[in-house]
């Protein structure tokens, strides 16, 4: 069986965990007294004792016989008693563990036993004195305890924050408990319920669940780990679009469209008596709007790439015309020296921004010129490099000057290094405003065609530096996304996937044209409605579950 | 009296071929007399291309009368009634099983309550239409009768649909009644190893391993035989209403079957009720047809069987429309409260899809009127049928309703419509194959399985015919793929689909259809006909031909290039775009509007060719593109779809699935990962569940077999070093 790479990877975990997990996994078929009673049994050592899970399942199967009287069917294959994966309990820590302790960190259980669990290591403050044996936490409220290691030593105080399936991140029980936030704590409460049965969460486990169970669909899934590893207010504010629907419920319409169309479309070829005429105009509106919301989505899958790595822009130019100050006033920082001596700068400085909302790469380079220095000589060769690999190259010279022989070779060499790749916009930036006199810049115009755009600066003062921005955010496309209030973006799996979407509606309008025969089209309506299914995760696909769930981290 | 032994092998069944065999003899003494029964049983899984059953379990019987019988037997001609295969109904389904499982080899017995009502034809005298013509053309593909009767049979001939592409062009034939019925009858008597029976089936004898004996009938007969097909249409506990007033009957004036139902429940069956109609027959003689709107057959008749020997063109007869007015919907209005339905007295569900006429009054209030055909129900009878108008109207409201149709005005009515209700078992209770999966060797098809057709049931009887057969022989049963044919689509649906009201076949209902077209139903099915036995060699032979023929035209096109000339012209000119020079025909046949009949026009044509030959090599060419996208798509889903379920899932163990979804799949049982997710109230989301449980089901298997290989290595290794160091220290 040929599995895609990434459903590999998740399952790859899997049927690892059962055998220690199968103690737990069997546990919550069991009523809860006995359940208690074994977990003791169970807790120290990972193998169990051979009677009595075996009982168990053999307890199960006489329940269903009902239905499972087809006796002929009923020897041979794989049994599914044991062992099924998400029945277990997992745990994780949910917070950060990287980085200087926080206060705060998070333990988090989710699945049928989790409360059990936590029963069995968090002894409420309220319920100290008369110790009762169950733990019964009403759902979404918070108590304040201690929880006990299996020796029945405090280890951490903590608050419980019980989360009642389905009213939880992944539909099922869910179990939060916020410890002291050093990773001694953490690691000692996550053992703590290991001990009392749960296991331990593999990456992308709860995100998982919350797919399985119904509670996310796939698109939503997805932005959950794009908003984890946010880096910009737009990518998280993007993320957070996309978990809250707005691209799930787009795709959503558009398939109920195209799936209604296909109603209309076939309850013709069989009731054609009973219905009135399919007015022709009308469908291919429908489908002419339908196109174009498609193409709208896939014009946000650059902004996605934007977002998602940012932008490179590489400041280049002459030595001495004012790169470096350029940068700090962007950055509003200090971050590269600035002298007057032409040739300040030797190595590559980096400076991150943020320009509308999108994480931006500022790389000062050595002023590029024929030198001796042998220092210089290698800033000069990385300052090229720098230029051919970056997004967006901001060719800076001086207004005093004007444009040198020096620049136009400058320009020369940059074009003739982008050629072979691709060409990435370039910025002329005439810097130094402020010492030269308004009027002599007609210069400029004759350069019009070798640069995408220019502005005109002052990097002492700032001035200029919003327009460079502007310019900049026009030249990546930015504009043209984020308007209309659409922040979701889409991902690679989705783009393709939209992309075939978009054929199949422009062939759609092709055999309108042709007048080739109704039936004809429910074959690209349909192709089109199985591409949108293959987005939202409801179209059955091993496709669908591949290359998600492994790169979340642990927790969500 | 002699007692059996019998010897039983037990069943192998595994995921995998397993080399070594377990076997466990069993004696049972059995009050079979003369009989020395020997079996052996045997199960093995066969994968062919489109078709597969892993259930079926073929078991090689041998039956070896003894010789030494003994004269004091009373009850040695009992033999007598011994079959392979047992067929209870003479409807459409029981004719086609009967004559399948005949013609394989079989030694078939036909039950049937009335032997002159066979292959009747209680409602539309018609075969075919949208979806149900692709069933007749699938049905002949694989050897059946009923497109071939139908042909035989026609009063007249129409393909509907005709401008909505090939896929949904559907051949409908009127046909003449008595003569259909008299026609089949005369097949079905005289088909070698068929015998025909009149006899109320009771009980359904069940041997010790949940397998089919036979059957018992009212009067206290034994039909013995290792399959048993039933067929009880709408016989068994039928009732027949018209307005509040019932009867018990299986039609109108046949009596119901009686005893049937009750058997199967012990068996453990569920039954449920169903409803279907028949509208009232009016005389043709009192209809004024002047002002009514004819209905001409097609001058260029079409068939349903791909064996020229039936393509014998007759006289078409005409029929009328006409239309519901004013008065018809107030008259309805006026006494809803009189019908079954809205006055709330009979609860099964009647089809959706065949809407009574006060349905439709009540569901399209806005619709001003519903069309009416009158259509003729033979050459020699008067009766007219008129559809589009079953009712559940009291019969003294039924003569006033028709007489609000123009032309209708003075008619007289000759029967009055009626519902029938009867019992049906959901069809989850059997395989693909269509056996019940509670006893082997018992089949169901037809309206007992909650259909409604003619064409439904002979689809349904000719593979349930043919799998009785194999089954009785012990060979691995056949199943039609969903994506395969029409007949594989309806029955996958039967199986899945939790259905609670009749089941019509649809074009809608097949993802694929433009595969599964009536041009192309021989070369889909008929292979496997030939395969199966019920294909000859003649009709191999002119099947052979045809596709060589085809497939030779199409090289011809693609090779013949013109430039220019009369033909050119007139294709730009149909065509809207221009003609380049030596350009093959093929590219020419491509355009829009372009048809194979401007080749023949221009003298590009090949005469050696069939109309329908033609036809053929046109759609192939044509619509070629679309062709080969919707085989993407299905190929997409068939590598997803087809992946195999294991027979013993414990679904209820599976927590993460919907509460609604375990029940549901623990209840259908579904073969594939498809089947389940076709399941009603199996959510996507269930199914990505289902496939992750597989998976690691299957790595954990994986991973333990990796084990146990590990460990006997390591074990081998420990030994080879101690045998070593053994060494070493003799050497030394």
């Amino acid at each position: 069986m040929a599995l895609p790479p990434a459903f590999r990877f998740l399952l790859r975990h899997l049927p690892q965990s059962t055998s220690p997990g199968s103690v737990s996994s069997i546990f919550p078929k069991l009523s809860i007294p006995v359940h208690r009673k074994l977990s003791i049994l169970f807790s120290s050592s990972p193998k169990p004792t051979s009677s009595p899970p075996q009982v168990t399942p053999k307890a199960t199967k006489e329940n269903k016989l009902v239905f499972n009287k087809d006796e002929r069917l009923g020897s041979g294959a794989v049994s599914c008693d044991e062992s099924v994966v998400n029945s277990s309990t997992i745990a994780a820590i949910v917070t950060s563990l990287c980085g200087p302790p926080a206060a705060v960190g998070i333990v988090r259980l989710s699945g049928p036993s989790a409360v059990s669990i936590v029963g069995r290591v968090f002894l409420p403050a309220s319920r100290k004195k008369r110790r009762r044996p169950d733990w019964r936490p009403v759902s979404h409220v918070v108590e304040y305890g201690e929880v006990l290691d299996s020796h029945g030593n405090v280890i951490d105080e903590v608050l419980v924050v019980p989360m009642l399936g389905p009213k939880s991140y992944t539909r099922e029980d869910v179990v939060e408990l916020q410890c002291h936030g050093s990773e001694i704590c953490l690691r000692r409460v996550l053992r703590a319920c290991l001990d009392a049965g749960a296991r331990i969460a593999e990456p992308g486990e709860f995100t998982l669940r919350a797919f399985l169970n119904g509670r996310l669909d796939l698109s939503q899934a997805e932005n959950v780990g794009k908003l984890i590893s946010a880096k910009s207010v737009a990518a998280a504010d993007s993320a957070l679009a996309g978990i809250q629907g707005g691209f799930s419920s787009l795709v959503k319409l558009l398939r109920a469209q195209c799936i209604e169309l296909l109603t209309e479309i076939e309850a013709r070829l069989d009731f054609d008596d009973e219905m009135p005429p399919l007015e022709l105009n009308l469908v291919i509106d429908k489908i002419h709007g339908m196109l174009q919301e498609v193409e709208n989505a896939l014009g946000t899958a650059n902004y996605d790439k934007l977002l998602q790595s940012g932008l490179q822009i590489a400041i280049v130019g002459r030595p001495n015309v004012g790169k470096s100050s350029l940068l700090n006033a962007w950055s509003k920082s200090e971050r590269a020296i600035v002298t007057d001596i032409a040739g300040t700068t030797r190595d590559i400085v980096e400076a991150n921004i943020s320009v509308g909302g999108i994480p931006v790469t500022l790389l000062d380079t050595a002023g590029i010129r024929d030198t001796d220095d042998i220092v210089e000589k290698i800033g000069v060769e990385r300052s090229e490099v720098v230029a051919t690999s970056a997004d967006v190259i901001v060719m800076t010279v001086s207004a005093t000057e004007g444009w040198t022989l020096e620049d136009e070779k400058l320009l020369e060499r940059i074009q003739s290094n982008k050629s072979g790749s691709s060409s990435s916009p370039v910025v002329l930036v005439i810097n130094k405003i402020d010492c030269a006199p308004s009027s002599a810049y007609d210069w400029v115009n004759t350069l019009s065609s070798s640069f995408n755009k220019h502005v005109f600066t002052c990097a002492v003062s700032g001035q200029g530096i919003p327009d460079l921005e502007a310019a900049i955010i026009e030249l990546v496309g930015l504009n043209r996304i984020s308007t209309g209030g659409r922040k979701w973006t889409v991902n690679q799996r989705q783009c393709e996937q939209l992309v075939r979407t978009r054929e199949a509606f422009i062939r759609l309008k092709g055999s309108i044209s042709e007048e080739i025969p109704l039936d004809f089209w429910t074959i690209d309506l349909r192709e089109a409605a199985l591409a949108l299914g293959q987005i939202s995760g409801e179209d059955i696909s091993e496709e669908v579950l591949s290359n998600i769930f492994g790169k979340f981290c642990i927790g969500k | 009296m002699t007692t059996t032994l019998s010897l039983h092998l037990t069943r192998i069944v595994s995921q995998f071929p397993v080399p070594s065999s377990l076997f466990c003899p069993l004696s049972s003494a059995k009050q079979r007399p003369q009989l020395l029964k020997c079996r052996l049983g045997l199960r093995f899984h066969v994968h062919r291309c489109f078709f597969a059953s892993p259930y079926a379990t073929p078991r090689r019987c041998f039956s070896i009368s003894a010789s030494n019988s003994q004269g004091w037997d009373k009850d040695s001609d009992t033999s007598n009634e011994r079959y392979d295969v047992i067929v209870v109904g003479g409807g459409h389904a029981g004719c086609e099983a009967a004559l399948s499982s005949a013609r394989i080899g079989a030694k078939t017995l036909l039950l049937t309550l009335n032997i002159d009502r066979i292959a009747w034809q209680p409602c539309n005298p018609a075969v075919g239409g949208p979806a149900k013509s692709q069933l007749v053309h699938e049905v002949d593909a694989l050897g059946g009768e009923i497109g071939k009767v139908a042909d035989r049979c026609y009063l007249q001939k129409r393909i509907l649909n005709i401008s909505r592409g090939p896929a949904v062009r559907a051949l409908r034939a009127q046909t003449d009644k008595r003569e259909y019925a008299s026609e089949m009858k005369k097949i079905v008597e005289s088909t070698p190893n068929l015998s025909i029976r009149e006899a109320m089936v009771t009980d359904i004898l069940v041997g010790k391993n949940d397998n089919v004996e036979g059957v018992h009938t009212f009067f206290g007969m034994n039909f013995y035989a290792p399959s048993v097909v039933l067929t009880t249409g709408t016989f068994m506990s039928g009732k027949i209403w018209v307005g509040k007033t019932s009867m018990p009957a299986g039609r109108a004036g046949e009596s119901a079957s009686h005893g049937l139902t009750e058997n199967l429940q012990q068996l453990g069956f569920e039954t449920d009720r169903l409803k279907t109609g028949t509208p009232a027959r009016v005389d043709c003689r009192t209809v004024d047809f002047s002002g009514l709107e004819p209905q001409h057959g097609d001058e260029e008749v079409n068939w349903f069987s791909f064996d020229p020997d039936y393509h014998i063109e007759r006289e078409q007869m005409c029929c009328y429309l006409t239309r519901t007015t004013k008065s018809t919907h107030q008259l309805i209005k006026d006494n809803l409260h009189e019908t079954p339905t809205y006055g709330g007295w009979v609860e099964a569900k009647g089809p959706r899809y065949c809407p009574s006429i006060e349905d439709k009054i009540v569901r399209f209030q806005d619709k001003e009127s519903h069309q009416i055909f009158l259509e003729p129900e033979g050459r020699s009878v008067p009766e007219l049928y008129v559809q589009g108008f079953s009712t559940g109207l009291p019969e003294r409201l039924q003569l006033p309703l028709l007489r609000t149709l123009p032309g209708l005005e003075n008619c007289s009515m000759l029967r009055p419509a009626y519902a029938v209700e009867y019992d049906y078992l959901p069809a989850h209770q059997c395989f693909r194959s269509l056996m019940t999966k509670k006893i082997e060797g018992l089949f169901f098809s037809g309206q007992i399985n909650g259909t409604t057709g003619y064409e439904e049931a002979a689809a349904q009887g000719i593979i349930s015919g043919i799998n009785a057969a194999r089954h009785s022989d012990g060979k691995s049963l056949i199943v039609l793929e969903r994506e395969s044919s029409y007949i594989g689509t309806l029955i996958d649906d039967l199986v899945t689909k939790d259905l609670r009201e009749p089941y019509r076949m649809l074009t809608s209902r097949s993802e694929h259809r433009l595969l599964l077209r009536s041009d192309n139903a021989d070369s889909r099915l008929t292979p496997l006909g030939r395969e199966i036995g019920l294909i000859d060699d003649r009709r191999w032979k002119i099947y052979l031909d045809k596709q060589a023929r085809i497939s030779e035209e199409k090289q011809r096109l693609k090779k013949t290039r013109i430039s220019g000339g009369d033909l050119a012209a007139e294709i730009t000119e149909v065509s809207g775009q221009p003609v380049r020079d030596s350009s093959t025909l093929e590219s020419l046949l491509k355009k829009p509007h372009i048809q194979y009949k401007v080749f023949d026009k221009h003298g590009f044509g090949n005469d050696l060719l069939s109309r329908l030959d033609k036809e053929c090599v046109e759609v192939d060419i044509k619509y070629e593109g679309f062709i080969v996208r919707q085989q993407n798509q299905l190929q997409q889903m068939v590598n997803q779809q087809h992946k195999r379920l294991p027979e013993d899932l414990d679904y209820y163990a599976m927590t993460t699935l919907s509460h609604e979804a375990r029940e549901k799949l623990s209840k259908v049982r579904p073969q594939t990962i498809g089947q389940a997710s076709r399941v009603g109230g199996v959510s996507p989301a269930d199914v990505t569940a289902l496939l992750i449980i597989l998976e690691s089901n299957r790595r954990r298997a994986n991973e333990e077999r990796r084990h146990q290989m590990l460990t006997s290595i390591v074990a081998d290794a420990n030994q080879e070093v101690s045998e070593g160091l053994l060494k070493e220290t003799t050497i030394s």
